[in-house]
């Protein structure tokens, strides 16, 4: 009981993690029908960023910060130089230049940063465990799923409450439909991409302490949002949350059962969902 | 032209001639909370021309979608001569003998005219699961593709894109297409839509001259072109069908009057 | 007289190829090796993409395949070559998982599609990297020898031999390709890339026909695989990563996307360019991204397209 327990408690834990990422991704999706393959790259430079902001302030909080606002802005600086101008309606081209850059990215880290893999040590009012029924529980993971369940409001409101959200919910790409109502889609679009790049940076530094950041991690982490984002359906928040916490959970019992097929386990998930439902659990074809 | 007769279907008891071209029972079609096409039933008898007719949003396309099997139906039946093609995938619709045009054209845009043409003939029989055998070795099917093209006043264009011809050849070269399969049922969906007053008549001759071996179902806004070559209308509004006679029939009925008096 | 030049400049460079071990080097001899073999990689890409309009950045999933089924044969079965059978199963196994895959994915189209072929290649790296018993894990099979040809008189360890080796493959392989390209199916696929409802309409089974040339185009990359593991002499799980992926798509757009014989230049540019830039800096994964990069912001129509643009 302790373990199927502390497995769950593990597996949501994750999940909220994979959630901030496949959330940008997604909505990325849905409003520029692109796949940032850049995405696991902004999660691991956004870590390492918060690592040595980490080292050298001892202030975990600012090391968020970092990471959340330099990746937010690479985030800007790749959709309006990169990606915006000539290439509106190739997305191949666009997913391509995505991976130049994990390519440059991942390089990059790995020459400043080096190949051994590292951890940010966790703030210290969220240091120690507490007792939850029978079993022992690391305060952090608890605050990664608070933060998490907050994000994950803030992103409600966003997609429900407000203007852009309702352009990004109905997925409208075109411009002049978007102008027609009364915005600029450039905007929007622009917004999603530095919202979900900030996410994932984010997400990057929340995870240092227990995920740690080492070389290829860019690309492990990359798939599992992409995996997510399949179960979940193209463009759905909803389907980002519940793929997220599927996936969580199977890569928390699957490595602890079946260390060796736990790769074959997600594999299974996806397959199981794509035969009953096309699109997704929640996308629309 | 002469379409491929239907008989490979049909009972040998049950004579052609007492069969519905197409019947249409209670279709339904809904998006999410939207009802597109609302307990559609009609009947067309081979060698009909059919027009339909109604205000935008009507449910006209989706109608089209549902018979050509591009949607499927959430409820109701669809019948081409007795048999049941409700469950028929879209492209062993087109095999059975119907044929279509788009709203918005549908051609190969980066293929050159003689390409759409051939693509048109190829889909007959084997040829399309053929690896190896050159597409300019089917010498047979080249001269068909050439003869249709000069019937048509195309030939000296057939190595051209298709996105250099002119909209009104675009749209020529849909119905070509179509016709060139010999089905026996044409969808046309807004045929003259961007075509001159000339054009549009010229096509409305076209549509005319046909044999009763076609059975047609039109599409279009035009009134003089629809009231040109139909036989019989019907009025969707809303998705329901709201008339349904001949021309003079449809015209005088005030409830229609009513739905184009308060568009217009 | 297009035609007769066209068969002139093949015959050109046929003869070029034929001739290079004879004047350069053995390193380059075997550099240019590597490029064949990706030259047929990239080409039963280009089916897919170029031709039926269908976006991958999963082929890899058919080399690595090819490529595990020779290395775990050669390896773990017969513990030494026994080529028929390493080729026959290679190719067949390729041919299998692109039916399984391709069955459950081709409803799909779109960035949908690509991000499930993606997904699906790196589990199928997932399980190469974790099923150690079997393919190594991580350290991959080392020690593949190469077929055993001496009834032929060739040897295959030797350099010049294997070059020819491949170059005939390479040639059959174009060849095959060149057919399914011009043939009707191959007419079929232009008509799918351009507008699957026109085609649904005209009466094509546009899945079916999705389907045949997905498992025809994993054939092809499946040989690549073969053969490039006759290469190494050894395998890795690299060969089923999404770099991997990713770069034999990077050397489809770079030689031009349906052309079929621009892809196989586009391998050669990338690999020399790997090649040269790697003897230069350990920072040659920068250089390689920003090469991506500029290709698609500066020529995303093709290398090969310039070259037929200055014919006319």
């Amino acid at each position: 009981m302790a373990f199927v327990l502390t497995q769950t408690i593990n597996g949501v834990v994750f999940g909220m993690l994979l959630f901030l990422l496949a959330a940008g991704l997604t909505l990325m999706l849905g409003t520029m029908r692109i796949v940032n393959l850049a995405h696991g790259s902004f999660y691991l430079l956004g870590g390492y960023i918060g690592y040595t902001v980490a080292q050298r302030t001892h202030n975990f909080f600012l090391a968020c910060l970092a990471g959340l606002l330099s990746i937010g802005i690479l985030g800007i600086l790749t959709y309006k130089t990169v990606l915006e101008k000539r290439f509106a309606r190739e997305t191949l081209a666009q997913v391509l230049l995505t991976f130049g850059m994990l390519l440059i990215i991942s390089d990059v880290c790995r020459w400043i940063w080096g190949g051994n893999p590292l951890a940010i040590p966790k703030p210290e009012i969220l240091q120690g465990t507490i007792y939850l029924g029978s079993i022992v529980v690391p305060v952090y993971r608890l605050a990664v799923i608070v933060i998490g369940g907050v994000i994950l409001l803030f992103l409600w409101w966003f997609q429900e409450k407000t203007k852009y959200g309702a352009i990004v919910r109905a997925g409208v790409d075109d411009a002049e439909m978007a102008q027609g109502i009364g915005i600029n889609i450039s905007l929007v679009k622009t917004l999603v991409f530095s919202m979900g790049a900030l996410l994932a940076g984010l997400a990057g530094v929340i995870g240092g302490p227990f995920v740690g950041l080492s070389v290829g991690l860019d690309i492990d982490i990359l798939l599992l949002a992409i995996v997510v984002v399949i179960i979940g359906g193209m463009g759905s928040l909803r389907g980002a949350l519940v793929g997220a916490l599927l996936i969580g959970l199977i890569d928390s019992f699957g490595k602890s059962l079946l260390p060796e097929l736990s790769i074959f386990t997600l594999f299974a998930a996806m397959v199981g969902v794509l035969a009953i439902r096309p699109s997704g659990l929640f996308g629309t074809k | 032209m002469h379409p491929r007769a239907f008989t490979d279907f049909l009972n040998d008891q049950i004579s052609e001639a007492e069969l519905e071209a197409l019947a249409v029972e209670n279709l339904t079609k809904d998006f999410g909370g939207v009802r597109a096409v609302n307990q559609v039933s009609f009947s067309v008898e081979p060698g009909e021309r059919l027009a339909i007719i109604g205000p935008n949003g009507a449910g006209k396309t989706t109608l089209f979608q549902l018979l050509s099997g591009m949607l499927t139906p959430t409820s109701g039946r669809i019948f081409v001569f007795g048999k049941d093609i409700t469950k028929l995938p879209a492209h062993q619709r087109a095999a059975l003998g119907i044929g279509r045009t788009f709203q918005i054209t549908n051609l190969f845009l980066n293929l050159t005219v003689l390409d759409n043409v051939m693509l048109a003939l190829e889909a007959s029989g084997m040829t399309r699961y053929n690896l190896v055998r050159p597409v300019s070795s089917y010498k047979h099917l080249l001269a068909q593709a050439e003869e249709i093209l000069s019937q048509w006043g195309l030939r000296d264009r057939r190595d051209f894109p298709v996105r250099s011809l002119s909209y009104g050849e675009q749209r020529q070269l849909e119905i070509m297409l179509t016709l060139s399969q010999n089905r026996s049922f044409l969808l046309l969906d807004e045929p003259t839509c961007g075509l001159s007053p000339e054009e549009a008549q010229s096509f409305v001759s076209i549509i005319r001259a046909f044999s009763r071996d076609f059975t047609v179902l039109l599409i279009d806004h035009d009134m003089d072109v629809t009231f040109g070559i139909a036989e019989k209308v019907m009025v969707l509004h809303y998705g329901t069908v709201v008339a349904f006679g001949s021309p003079d029939e449809v015209k005088n009925n005030p409830q229609v009057q009513e739905i184009y008096m308060g568009v217009d | 007289m297009k035609e007769r030049k066209s068969i002139l400049r093949i015959a050109i460079v046929l003869a070029l190829l034929c001739a290079v071990p004879v004047f350069l080097p053995s390193y380059y001899t075997g550099l240019l090796t590597l490029i064949l073999i990706y030259a047929i990689f990239a080409m039963s890409l280009d089916i897919l993409q170029g031709y039926t309009g269908l976006a991958s950045l999963g082929h890899a999933a058919f080399l690595g395949t090819g490529a595990y089924i020779v290395a775990i044969i050669n390896v773990k079965v017969f513990h030494g070559p026994h080529f028929a059978i390493e080729l026959l199963a290679g190719v067949l196994a390729a041919a299998v998982v692109a039916a399984l895959i391709g069955l459950i994915v081709l409803r799909n189209t779109g960035t949908y599609l690509l991000m499930i072929l993606l997904a699906s290649s790196m589990m199928l790296w997932g399980i190469a990297f974790k099923w150690r018993s079997l393919t190594g894990g991580d350290d991959g099979l080392p020690g593949i020898a190469r077929p055993d040809l001496a009834f032929m008189h060739w040897n295959l360890h030797n350099t010049t031999d294997f070059y020819y080796f491949v170059l005939l493959f390479f040639v059959i392989a174009a060849l095959l390709m060149y057919l399914v390209v011009r043939s009707s199916f191959g007419h079929t696929l232009l008509g799918i890339r351009e507008s699957e409802t026109r085609m649904t309409a005209l009466g094509y089974n546009v899945w079916l026909q999705k389907y045949i040339a997905f498992i025809v185009s994993g054939v092809f990359a499946g040989l690549a695989g073969v053969l490039l593991v006759y290469y190494n002499g050894f395998v890795s799980p690299s060969e089923l990563h999404l770099v991997t992926s990713a770069e034999v798509l990077m050397m489809v757009i770079l030689g031009g996307v349906g052309t079929l014989f621009g892809p196989a230049m586009g391998a050669g540019i990338i690999i020399l360019i790997k090649n040269f830039v790697s003897g230069y800096t350990e920072h040659w994964m920068i250089i390689l991204g920003a090469l991506y990069m500029a290709t698609i912001m500066l020529a995303p129509q093709g290398v090969y397209r310039l070259f037929k643009r200055s014919d006319k």
